[in-house]
Formats: C-alpha cells, structure tokens, sequence
C-alpha cells in the first residue's frame, strides 16, 4: 500500500541556538482525516523531537495551537493537510502566530494578548456577589437577552484575531478583537453594571478607535464570533459615552460659571 | 533557583482548580494564593466538558433522588455520605456560576434550563449550550481576575511536592519558558491536575490529561483509590476519539447498529422509546458503561459498521431538525463536519466507545483532605468517593465546583491556622535534596553521551503504554491479558530508565515535558491495571469475562481499592465503603426497574 506524504516547512527558531528564525523542511504521512496538528506530532514522535509548539484538545476548543498556515492564521487542529494543493514542490508552511513575539519554533508569547484580555475586566461587575455566601438564587435573563451577548461569549482566546489584525500588528498597545469582542460581551450582559468601568480603555487611542474596519479577524476567527462587529458597535457606544461626558464636562463648566 | 511563599498553592487551572483558588482567596483576602498549571488556565480539558451540570432544581426532583441516581449509578461504591453533601450544595454552586455570569442556556420565562442526561431519573442537568465546560471555564477564568491575591504562574510544570513531619510544605516547579527550577512554599497545597485518560490510546482527552498530579501524590506515598473504574464514553468519533456528548442522547439522539436497529433494548434498557420521546433511564438514557458493553456486545456479534478502520455504530439526530440541532447541539454539528464530514441534519454520526473520565484518584477524606496534612485533591485527579464504579454524565462539572469550593475553604482554613509555623529550615534542607535529585535527574535524561544504542525514545514507550492499556484494561477484561498488560507496563518502567531526550535547551523544552508525563502515565497505569486485575468480581465500568466472575460480588468486593507506592513497589490494599444510607440493591434500567421495584416490593 502507498502511503502518501506531504511536504511542510516549519519555523525553527531556538533563542539559545539561532540569531534567526529558518524553515525546515519534513515529509509527513497523510489521509483525508489529518489536520495540520497531526502532521505536527507525527513529526515529533517520529522524525524530530525537539521541534516544540503548544496543543491540548485537538478539538478546537482549548485554543491552544493557532499558527499561520501559508500565510492565514489558522487552529492547527482544524485546519487539514487535504485542504492544500499536493505537489512536492509546494510545502505548507507552518509558521508562528504573526505579530507576537517568537519564543521557540511556533510558540508565540500568549502574554501579549493575555494582559489585554485582562485589562478589559472581562468579569460581570456591580451584582453584588458575595462569595462567603453563596447567593440563593439565580437573576433572570431571556432567551432573547442571552442571545444579545452569546456569540461574543464563545471566544477560545486562540489568539488568531491578534495575528490576523494589521492595526496589533503596528501597534502592540491596541487592546486587539478579541478583548474588545470580550468587554463588549459582558457590557451587552442583562447581568452586568461594568459598562462605565470598562469604556475609559475602550475609549482611549488604543480602543476601539484603532481599529480601521479590515474586518480580517472577523474572516479567520475558528468559532464563527464576529470581533469585528464587536469592535464596530464598541465604537458607537465609545462615541455615545464620549458625548455624554462632553456634555457632562459642559455641564460642570456652566455649573462653575 | 527562585523561592517563593505563599498560603496557599493551587496545582492546576482547570475548573477545579479555579475554583478551589477563587474559595480560598475570597475566604480571606489577606492570603496569597499561587495557581500554577502547564497550561494557560483557559486551555484545561474543563474546556472540553459538553453536555452540563447536575442540580436538583425543579419542584418535581429531590436530593434523595439524585443521592439515589448516583449511588446506583455509581453500583454502590459511592461514599454515601460525601454523595449526600454534593447533591445538597451542586444547586447553590451553579447559581453562584450564574451569578458569575456563566451563560446558562434559559427557557423562555428566563429561568434556567434543565435537559435528560443518563441514568438521572428527572430532567436536572444545567447547560450552555453543547460548551457547558468552555463556558464554566472561561466564567471562572475570568471571574478569578477579581481577585488580586489569586497569584497565576502560567506554563508551570509542577514535578514533585516537599513535605516535613507536619505535612504539606510546598512544590517544586519547572517553568515551561525558560527551564528554571522553583521552590514555592505554602502551608496548604491543592492538587487539581485533572485525569489520566491519555494512559490509553484511544480516548477523549485532551493531551495534556496524563495523570501528573494522581503520580505526584502517589510517590509520596497517597493512595490511589478506585483506579480500576475508568470509564468508557459511549460515543466518541472514530480515529480521533473527539467527543460527541451524552446531551445528543439527551435530547432525543438514537443509537442504532449497521442494520438500523435500536440495539439498546437487547441489553436490559427497553423497551424501545418512540423516536422524539427520550424517557429518562430508558435506552439512549441508560448509564455509559452500560451503553459501552453494550457497542462491544455488538461489536463481538458482527453488528457494527465500519468508519475508516473503526468499527462503529450511529448516533441518529436527523428527527431533530436543523433548527433545534443549531439551537441545543451547535457544537456537536460543527465537530461532526469537521472531523468526519457527516452533518447530523442529513446523516447518522458514526461513533464509538472512546475512554473519557477516571474514577479513581488521588484518595481524600470527605473534606478533601489526603493523609498528607494540608495536602488536599480535588476533581478528576481525586478520588472523594462521589462517582464509585462508575459516573453519571453531568456530575462532575457539578462535583468540581462543589468540592473545588470545599477543598478552597479547607485550605484557606489550614493557611491560617499555620501561618506562624517555623518551618523553614526543615523545609528548605528538604527541598534542596528533591530540586538536586530533579537536577541529576533533568541532566541524565539530556545525556545523550551515555545512551544505550538500543534505548527507545518516549514517544515509543507511550506508544506501547497506550496500547497494552487498551487491551488488558478495556471495556471487557480477563485475567491473562490483566496480567500480561501489568508486566508490560513494568518493563516500559524498565526501560524507561534508559530514556534520552534530544532536545537540550532550556526554552520550551516540550521533549522534556512529555518524557516527564510519560514517567507519571507509567506509576498511574501501573496502579489501574494492579487495581483492575485483584478486583475479581464485575461492577460498573469494571467488567471481567471470566465466567465465574461476571457478576457483582458484594461480600468480597463492596471495597474500595487502594494502591501504594511502598519500598519501591506498587501494593494493593482494601478499604470498606460507607453504605449507611442506603443498603446495596440491584442496579436496574429500562423495564427492568419496574420487575426489580416490584419484586422487592417497592422499596427500590
């Protein structure tokens, strides 16, 4: 029986070995079922065991192996080697997350995008939840609520937004898709008072306002969640709490005056 | 070498683990809890958890009933007293996760809604959607941001735990990043390291489920309890073992073999429900270690389709409709497109048995405590005794927020009432021999100079593990392959001292990282397959083919096991089980419980 093989070039990159990232060629076995990720440990139990790259649920679920596949940001684990054109002369290349720092072969520094999902305080803020007592009941909420915020919700933190947005890529300081899809999840929550917490970052010039409408995070994100719009409609709601407080502002000053 | 102390530790970032640190962090904000985990938090295999979580909660449900669902799901190995403490505190604990902000699926008056699940005998399981696990563990993620005492160390690899003659003192971890040992001190440590499912080949896990936590404990001389019962979830997609959840069977998906037949009501689950009418208990609704026999009875008789190379029955969802598939089963839609290109509007699934959760674990006391002092376990790496021979779908998402805020508080407790100890000269004698056997030992598996010509690599030794697991310790077992498999298993141990890696950095070193797992996967095998092979008797997920030994036997058997690491060996031991509430009986599905109820005159 012939197996078939394809040929992939992985970045390679060891900060105590290299001064640059290079691509390294393997020829991997494959089938109509296997993904990107696959290709992946088949080369690391079976040709080379120190190529290192991060995977858990090969479900796309956990969000752990985003890469670029030839250029597109991809979840490793749902994207499949039937999917590219077989010829030996063309490989599919693998590469590192773009717009991250390179730690090791694909493994990007996670931080970058993790201090940003943070900074937004993705949590429900102002219900008044004291956790030495459990409360005794749950708040109401309706289908049509729910669904009001739900896709929002259903952001893997895989990262592939950061690599596919140009405007992160020029500037590291932009909150990014992801995190403004996540604090516009929780300000579209019935649950939540935060809104006033949360727009002063999205307000500022590495909220919303950064975003130029590319809509490429949109394109790639695995989960079918809609940053983009989030980003869109944050920018309406920046322009609403941005006018309130002009004429807050305006307000105070005929006060004073 | 870095130091660091803390009040409290938490090994692991997964739901339990996150909850146990937010328990403990808000039980008192003067304490500094670290949370260390090999992954980000959010990557944990919570993530992976489908279907929902159990609560009494509707006026026509009880705690007895769900006690009374779980303890003969569970064939009477459950502790019953622990089981009367989760199914009185899972409600309170899904409100709080509501309170959080978890996206509970509603219904249309807004409360929350509840589906079927398997072997519960009301409608009791919480939902979000076909992501109750993601949404559970994004929530708790995102909700321990509150908290600024909660410490995280991201990509920590805890290799080994320092104790003195008053218990628990701290972990030893490698940093993933850059290969640095740390020592991190703390009165109270919790293990929350998850399950062991990747010791077989084919299963549903994550990668990263490779028993760390259950071996860690167990080398310091913790018992490992219950490790026989590993259960087997009844439909996973075939090659890849991708979960399919129970909650398809819940709502209403029918198993059917190749010849389109209902085989369910073969096995003492019928008879036959109509399509579109699930009854709880009944058929698709029975317990998944029934179902799973039951696919290997079709699987001996010839009566399984073919997928690939896997024999494989289907799961039927096509009655559905398009519209509440996308509404309840989005996930399970997108997988089945991706993985085996079927659309569950259109076609059947194909599925099959696939090893899913174990049991057994790290043994506590109901309070979640280990015989270590200060040395507590919680979730799928413990053992509390909730789920004996076998779980029901649905309670352990409910048991790692139950006992996560337990084992929380617990430690919280013991941080405080040690917080003045003098320790650390003890302490720091003893963790500088553990970090100087780590480092000889780091260093000998990076020395390529003295590698036997013959030595396998990891990868090949794992290879062999999950393989010799899948064939003594599967859904059916015998005491010649029981056997066979434990010496297998004891000439990987062997031949894992001979083990080289290739790569030699510090950064990322994941050659490193999963020679380190191996090594764990070998102790927790070693202990299923010793626990599986001295249990001579068939109850829940362990089932033996011996003739003589097909049955349930209480009077040898209504036991739980325990094995310990001692002078270097594996050894079993037997320890009895609190049946004071409720008397051992027979466990029945389908039309069988009627005949049982009205044979013992109703007092089942």
């Amino acid at each position: 029986m012939n197996v078939q093989t394809r040929a992939i070039e992985v970045t390679r990159y060891s900060p105590e070995r290299d001064k640059e990232p290079y691509l390294q060629r393997y020829d991997v076995p494959f089938d109509e079922s296997t993904s990107i990720l696959d290709a992946l440990n088949y080369i690391k139990e079976h040709i080379d065991a120190t190529l290192s790259y991060r995977w858990s649920c090969r479900m796309a679920i956990c969000g752990s192996c985003g890469v670029m596949v030839n250029g597109i940001p991809k979840l490793g684990c749902k994207d499949f080697l039937r999917l590219y054109d077989h010829t030996p002369e063309t490989p599919i290349r693998i590469e590192p997350l773009a717009h991250f720092s390179v730690e090791r072969d694909l493994i990007v520094n996670m931080d970058e995008f993790l201090t940003h999902l943070e900074a937004v305080k993705p949590y429900i803020i102002g219900d008044n939840v004291d956790t030495a007592s459990l409360p005794a009941e749950a708040s109401l909420q309706s289908p049509a609520q729910l669904s009001r915020y739900q896709q929002f919700a259903n952001c893997i933190n895989c990262g592939l937004c950061y690599a596919a947005c140009p405007q992160f890529g020029l500037n590291p300081e932009f909150v990014g898709p992801g995190a403004i899809a996540l604090a516009h999840r929780y300000n579209l929550d019935s649950r939540d008072h935060g809104k006033t917490e949360r727009m002063p970052l999205l307000n500022s010039k590495n909220g919303v306002w950064s975003c130029t409408f590319v809509g490429f995070c949109s394109d790639v994100c695995p989960k079918g969640v809609d940053p983009a719009a989030a980003v869109n409609q944050g920018k309406v709601d920046s322009a609403k709490s941005m006018l309130i407080q002009l004429f807050k502002g305006s307000q105070l000053q005929g006060e004073h005056q | 070498m870095q130091q660091h102390s803390f009040d409290v530790i938490v090994v692991g970032g997964g739901g339990a683990g996150l909850r146990a640190a937010i328990a403990a962090a808000s039980a008192d904000d003067s304490l500094q809890v670290a949370m260390l985990s090999k992954v980000y938090p959010m990557r944990s295999h919570t993530v992976a958890a489908e279907g929902g979580a159990a609560a009494v909660t509707r006026d026509d449900d009880s705690y007895a009933a769900h006690f009374e669902d779980t303890v003969a799901g569970g064939d009477w190995l459950a502790e019953q007293g622990v089981v009367d403490y989760f199914v009185r505190h899972a409600h309170a604990e899904l409100v709080q996760m509501e309170r959080w902000g978890c996206p509970w699926s509603r219904r249309p008056d807004g409360h929350v809604q509840v589906r079927r699940f398997g072997g519960m005998k009301t409608e009791r399981t919480w939902f979000a959607a076909d992501k109750t696990g993601f949404h559970m563990l994004h929530t708790l993620y995102q909700t321990s941001l509150k908290y600024p005492n909660i410490q995280r160390f991201d990509e920590y690899f805890v290799l080994d735990l320092i104790t003195d003659e008053s218990g628990i003192g701290g972990v030893i971890a490698l940093q993933i990043s850059t290969g640095e040992l740390h020592v991190l001190y703390a009165n109270a440590v919790i293990m929350a390291t998850g399950g062991a499912g990747r010791v077989f080949r084919f299963n549903t896990n994550g990668g990263i489920v490779t028993g760390d936590g259950m071996a860690i404990a167990y080398r310091h001389g913790v018992a490992l309890r219950d490790m026989e019962f590993v259960q087997y979830h009844p439909t996973g997609l075939p090659g890849s073992g991708i979960l399919i959840t129970e909650a398809s069977r819940g709502e209403g998906g029918v198993l059917l073999n190749k010849d389109h037949y209902r085989y369910l009501q073969d096995y003492d689950l019928g008879p036959e429900t109509p399509l579109g009418e699930p009854k709880n208990k009944y058929m698709e609704l029975g317990p998944r270690d029934k179902l799973s026999q039951a696919f290997w009875h079709e699987q001996q008789q010839g009566r399984t389709g073919k997928h690939g190379e896997s024999d494989v029955v289907y799961l039927d969802l096509r009655h559905l409709g398009a519209e509440f598939l996308h509404e309840r089963l989005p996930f399970i839609c997108e997988l089945a497109k991706a993985y085996v290109n079927v659309d569950p509007v259109k076609e059947p699934i194909p599925i099959r048995p696939a090893v899913h959760y174990t049991m057994g674990g790290i043994m506590t006391d109901s309070q979640c405590e280990t015989s270590i002092g200060g040395l507590y376990a919680v979730g799928e790496c413990a053992s509390v005794g909730l789920h004996g021979a076998n779980r029901l779908g649905s309670n352990s998402l409910s048991e790692l927020l139950v006992f996560g805020r337990l084992a929380g508080e617990k430690a919280a407790r013991r941080a405080r009432a040690f917080a003045n100890k003098q320790h650390h000269n003890l302490l720091q004698a003893r963790s500088k021999a553990i970090l100087a056997t780590w480092e000889d030992k780091i260093a000998g598996l990076m020395d390529t100079s003295t590698r036997d010509p013959k030595s396998r690599s990891w990868a090949e030794l794992k290879q062999a593990l999950v393989t010799t697991m899948e064939t003594g310790c599967g859904i059916y077992r015998q005491e010649s392959a029981l056997q066979e498999t434990l010496e297998t298993i004891r000439a990987l141990k062997a031949d894992y001292q001979d083990v080289r890696i290739e790569d030699q950095s510090g950064v990322y070193n994941t050659d490193l990282l999963h020679c380190i797992e191996l090594e764990f996967s070998l102790d927790v095998a070693e202990a299923i397959c010793l626990a599986a092979l001295e249990r001579r008797e068939s109850r829940g997920a362990h089932q033996r083919l011996e003739p003589e030994l097909t049955q349930r036997n209480d009077r040898e058997f209504l036991k739980h096991s325990l094995v310990s690491w001692e002078n270097e060996r594996a050894v079993l031991r037997w320890q009895d089980v609190d049946t004071s509430l409720s008397a051992p009986g027979e466990r029945a599905y389908g039309d069988q419980r009627k005949t049982r109820q009205a044979d013992n005159g109703g007092a089942a």
